[in-house]
């Protein structure tokens, strides 16, 4: 159920302006990625290219291949839609749907495309979801309340849950803990210890120490100054680059040097 | 902590109770003051139709009879169902329309054809409803007539398209159908607005589950809209059941209750009726005029009632915790 990235040469536009400039790498699956990188380096736009969401934004677009298992997500006649059915994408800050219930968000992407699953199917994926996403236990008795109601924690973990109730192949997450308390951001970071078995994760966070503790790979991104484009400097398993990067800006950032 | 004005105002104002500085003051006089004069405008409205209103209401039948226009209930519920009648007929046609181009406005068009569209809508605002009068009754009736007729032959076994066809075509769905032009860009720009102001996040999210742009706006955006469009339905809604002058000038109405739209029985509405009857009207017979009045006045009332009972009945799904 986890698939691999290969992205090749990907530069991301905004208009006439470059954001991300020739990225190469490959994501491994069942395997954690986290993006690092100062502010305005690209890194969440570059996430968002791989489930095609900066189309949302007026103006972008974008040059190179993304493939995942060998498929091209910008290949002609690739529907966008069915390429963030497959990868699941969970948000900066929490953003349940406000006038639905707990079952309902979590089931929100389900009913969009299966809505003559019987409800006994639907009532058992919603808990498989949310035993997933370790908030089964605290939200059992209220499913039908709303999902506005829980804290800022529970509330991205009912994100985590709608986007894998959908069984995605790849889970990306854009600074998932950066509205959260610590003790939220531990059981997030344990979430993700426990998805990846399952699927290939990518993390953009600013949060050194998060890379360190969650991720097999680290890629560090930056930029050689404003308007400048962003771009990867370089990646490698998180050990190697948290202890001896090859390029001197990767260890300058990340001995807090600058950024 | 626990004084803080002690501590960062200092000695000045040791002892005195919580010095407000003079804008603060004025300003809270000056809101104070704009929220009392609506309660006392209303009131004060309330009053009139009460006062005026009154003799009609207690007067006794037989001489509303004779110097009246007849006994009150029974002359004032066909105008009452007329008002009704069209402004719902008017809501019906006009609210999914203005929705649609409300929807087409905020998240469909490309922005150089989306400024424009919502300018024109506001121009169709402007327009004084005399000139809607005027439309309406020289060019729109005449003009559906024939629409009315294929109606009547074709549809006629729905009972609201029965009956015999009016041959002038100043029916109430006429009227309702210029009811509803009036009403298209009040409903149109409020709901505009609200749809632009759903969250992002809340769209995002939706996009990220694989939603098409539809289903994205079923998602996240009517949810969140929904208390703004019943407001602005709700605006509509005044402004079609007290609109006076269009349909005067449209409808050429009676005192028959029916359901049927295209007939020449049709009701008047009370705002209609009044401005009719009100030049010649004397004694009595005005304030029988004015207690018609009340009585729209109560419908609307209701109305905005059972509106603001719908949108707080799901309040805790607002969005608003």
């Amino acid at each position: 159920m986890s698939k691999r990235i290969e992205i090749t040469d990907l530069n991301v536009y905004y208009g006439s302006f470059r954001a991300v400039e020739d990225v190469t790498m490959t994501i491994a699956p069942k395997s954690v990625t986290a993006f690092i990188g100062p502010s305005g380096c690209g890194k969440s736009t570059f996430l968002r290219t791989l489930n095609r969401m900066h189309e949302v934004i007026p103006g972008a677009r974008v040059e190179g291949e993304v493939l995942l298992d060998g498929e091209n997500l910008y290949g002609p006649g690739v529907d966008p839609v069915r390429v963030r059915r497959q990868v699941g994408m969970v948000f900066q800050r929490p953003n349940p749907f406000p006038t639905m219930s707990i079952k309902e968000n979590v089931l929100a992407g389900i009913n969009l495309n299966n809505r003559r699953m019987p409800s006994s199917a639907k009532d058992e994926l919603a808990e498989h979801a949310l035993r997933g996403a370790n908030l089964w236990e605290e939200v059992k008795n209220r499913m039908n309340l709303p999902g506005s109601g829980l804290s800022g924690g529970q509330q991205q973990r009912l994100c985590i849950a709608r986007a894998i109730a959908m069984e995605p192949e790849v889970l990306l997450m854009d600074e998932p803990c950066s509205a959260l308390d610590p003790i939220s951001t531990l059981a997030i970071e344990d979430l993700m210890n426990e998805l990846k078995e399952k699927y290939t994760i990518v993390i953009v966070t600013h949060n050194m120490q998060q890379a360190a503790r969650v991720s097999d790979v680290t890629a560090f991104f930056n930029i050689a100054g404003t308007g400048a484009p962003g771009r990867l400097i370089e990646s490698g398993p998180t050990d190697k680059i948290f202890s001896a990067p090859d390029v001197k800006a990767t260890e300058d950032y990340i001995s807090g040097r600058f950024g | 902590m626990t004084n803080p004005s002690a501590g960062l105002i200092g000695g000045a104002s040791a002892g005195k109770a919580d010095p407000k500085r003079v804008g603060d003051k004025v300003f809270g006089a000056l809101a104070g003051a704009s929220g009392i004069m609506i309660l006392v405008i209303l009131a004060a409205v309330a009053t009139f139709l009460l006062v005026q209103g009154a003799p009609a209401l207690f007067a006794d039948p037989a001489k509303l009879i004779s110097q009246g226009y007849g006994e009150f209930a029974s002359w004032v519920l066909p105008y009452a169902f007329g008002t009704v009648w069209a402004a719902t007929l008017a809501l019906a046609m006009a609210v999914p329309v203005a929705i649609g181009i409300a929807l087409f406005i905020s998240h469909y068009a490309p922005r150089r054809l989306a400024q424009p569209l919502g300018y024109v809508i506001d121009l169709l605002a402007a327009v004084p409803s005399v000139v809607f009068g005027l439309w309406g009754a020289e060019l729109l009736a005449p003009a559906v007539k024939g629409l009315y007729s294929w109606l009547n032959a074709n549809l006629g076994f729905i009972p609201l398209f029965s009956g015999q066809v009016s041959g002038t075509g100043r029916t109430i769905l006429t009227a309702a159908v210029v009811l509803a032009v009036m009403v298209l860009p009040i409903i149109t720009s409020l709901s505009r607005e609200v749809f632009l102001q759903a969250p992002r996040l809340h769209e995002e999210a939706a996009l990220a589950l694989g939603a098409t742009r539809w289903e994205m706006i079923r998602m996240a955006v009517l949810p969140f809209a929904r208390p703004g469009i019943i407001a602005a339905v709700m605006l509509g809604l005044g402004r079609a059941l007290g609109e006076t002058m269009a349909v005067t000038m449209v409808l050429s109405g009676g005192r028959s209750i029916s359901f049927e739209v295209l007939t020449s029985q049709n009701p008047n509405t009370i705002a209609a009726t009044i401005a009719l009857n009100f030049p010649e009207a004397f004694g009595l017979k005005t304030n029988q005029l004015i207690a018609a009045g009340l009585v729209l006045f109560l419908i609307t009332l209701v109305v905005n009632m059972i509106a603001r009972w719908i949108v707080s009945r799901r309040a805790e799904y607002s969005g608003a915790n």
